[in-house]
């Protein structure tokens, strides 16, 4: 490449000639699953992840990906290795059966008996 | 910046190959036509898992290439406001790179795997990238009408089926709109400016007019292979669909600035439909295969800051701990 050739001052000033094509993909470096969270007392939500060695350095580097606009108070970085999930086939323990209606609020229903015995009450008075 | 992978007529054959369970493979497309949305360790078929690293990869080079014609300006940029909206535009790029990196990776792909396939050229990024970025007017051009045409493309991909891909670009998409509005900002200022500024960025829109119109890449309704992609969704939207609403939203937007586009046969049809002038796809081949008039120079770039900053990473490295694949 004929590096005094480029439009970018900053280009011809390093004056990189040939470099060698090989990456070094030995120095991968981990995961971190990022929460950010928007305002105090709400929650801290999964919002991706970065690379670092360090969890300081991964605060570092999630503060530039994900908060670099709109409101941030806190983040936090979990180690990908450190959580813990259950595995896609395991889908199925999530299904509420359609007889566990009486874990929920909606199925206790009870103005219509009161209002029957209201009734009741008026007409025999 | 952009995405629109290119697959060689070569590479689309081969993938055409794979055989997968059938019973796991109906159940996966039932799921993606109900519209749910596949995680990184669900059953996928081979040919989807590849070809979205493909994509994905692609894009991810294509945002952090993307950053260097642009680069190219901000020593010389007009103004002090107009410095810093282009320094956050080129971070927002690099950040997009760092997601799409990221949403590749839940994959299966190293993000340094990607990196060494990009310097070896084993793997692409978009062909509008190798152009040059001659005056400032450029920019202004990149920023409203590249941005745009990458809008177009993200858009549509972010309804696509695998979650982690689509949460990118929702966040890509939101910044994106800021490139289009300080890009659009830029570039009506010169065209409404003095007749230097006004004939400075005709020139370059000239110069950018055939890139534009191969950033969504050749014509693909015919293929076998599209279809496929199409059913899995993860390709929404044909090329020449992609193009041809490009050219509907910004057409109009260039020329009711009284500037024009060096092409006589450019023209919205009875049918609704935009025709132009064959742009010359034997370009659009030469330039994506390495000979276009930046690629050495693009590479060579990238080269170097991984050169430069391997002492670094190698500092970095702690060699015990344990590398897992990203959950999301
Ligand atoms: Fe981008
Ligand atoms: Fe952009």
């Amino acid at each position: 490449m004929e590096t005094n050739k480029s439009l970018d001052p900053r280009v011809q000033r390093l004056n990189i000639g040939a470099q060698n094509g090989e990456a070094n993909i030995e120095t991968h470096l981990v995961t971190w699953e990022v929460f950010h969270q928007e305002k105090k007392g709400k929650q801290a939500v999964h919002v991706g992840i970065v690379h670092a060695s360090s969890p300081e350095l991964a605060l570092v580097y999630a503060k530039e990906v994900y908060g670099r606009r709109g409101k941030t108070t806190n983040l936090w970085v979990v180690k990908t290795s450190d959580i813990f999930t259950f595995t896609p086939e395991d889908e199925d323990v999530f299904n509420t059966a359609p007889e566990k209606l009486y874990r929920e609020a909606g199925y206790y229903k009870v103005r219509d008996r009161i209002e029957a015995f209201q009734k009741r009450n008026k007409e025999t008075a | 910046m952009y995405g629109n992978a290119y697959i060689s007529p070569e590479e689309a054959k081969q993938m055409q190959s794979q055989q997968d369970d059938p019973k796991q493979l109906a159940l996966f497309e039932a799921r993606v036509a109900k519209g749910e949305k596949v995680e990184p360790g669900d059953w996928m078929p081979t040919d989807y898992r590849k070809q979205l690293i493909r994509m994905i990869e692609q894009h991810a080079h294509s945002e952090i290439v993307g950053a260097l014609p642009e680069g190219t300006w901000i020593t010389r940029a007009p103004n002090f406001r107009r410095k810093l909206a282009l320094i956050a535009k080129v971070q927002d790029e690099i950040g997009h790179g760092q997601l799409l990196y990221s949403a590749a990776e839940t994959l299966g792909k190293t993000r340094e795997q990607m990196l060494a396939d990009l310097l070896s050229g084993k793997s692409k990024y978009s062909n509008v990238f190798n152009y040059p970025a001659k005056t400032w007017a450029d920019i202004a051009v990149i920023g409203f009408l590249v941005d745009g045409a990458a809008i177009v493309n993200q858009v549509i991909n972010s309804k696509g089926s695998y979650g982690p891909y689509c949460r990118a670009l929702e966040r890509i998409c939101y910044e994106e709109s800021f490139h289009l509005k300080q890009g659009h900002d830029n570039f009506v200022y010169l065209a409404t400016g003095t007749p230097q500024q006004r004939n400075m960025l005709q020139e370059a829109l000239n110069r950018w007019y055939r890139p534009l119109l191969h950033f969504f890449g050749p014509s693909d309704k015919a293929s076998q292979h599209s279809e496929k992609l199409m059913k899995w969704r993860v390709k929404l939207a044909s090329n020449d669909d992609m193009r041809n609403q490009f050219l509907d939203q910004y057409v109009p937007k260039i020329l009711e600035l009284d500037l024009t586009l060096p092409d006589p046969n450019l023209k919205k049809n009875d049918a609704g439909i935009w025709e132009f002038s064959d742009p010359d796809w034997d370009e659009f081949k030469r330039v994506i295969n390495g000979d276009g008039p930046c690629n050495a120079e693009r590479l060579a770039v990238r080269r170097y800051a991984e050169e430069a900053g391997r002492w670094v990473r190698n500092a970095l490295m702690r060699k015990e701990e344990k590398y897992v694949v990203p959950l999301a």
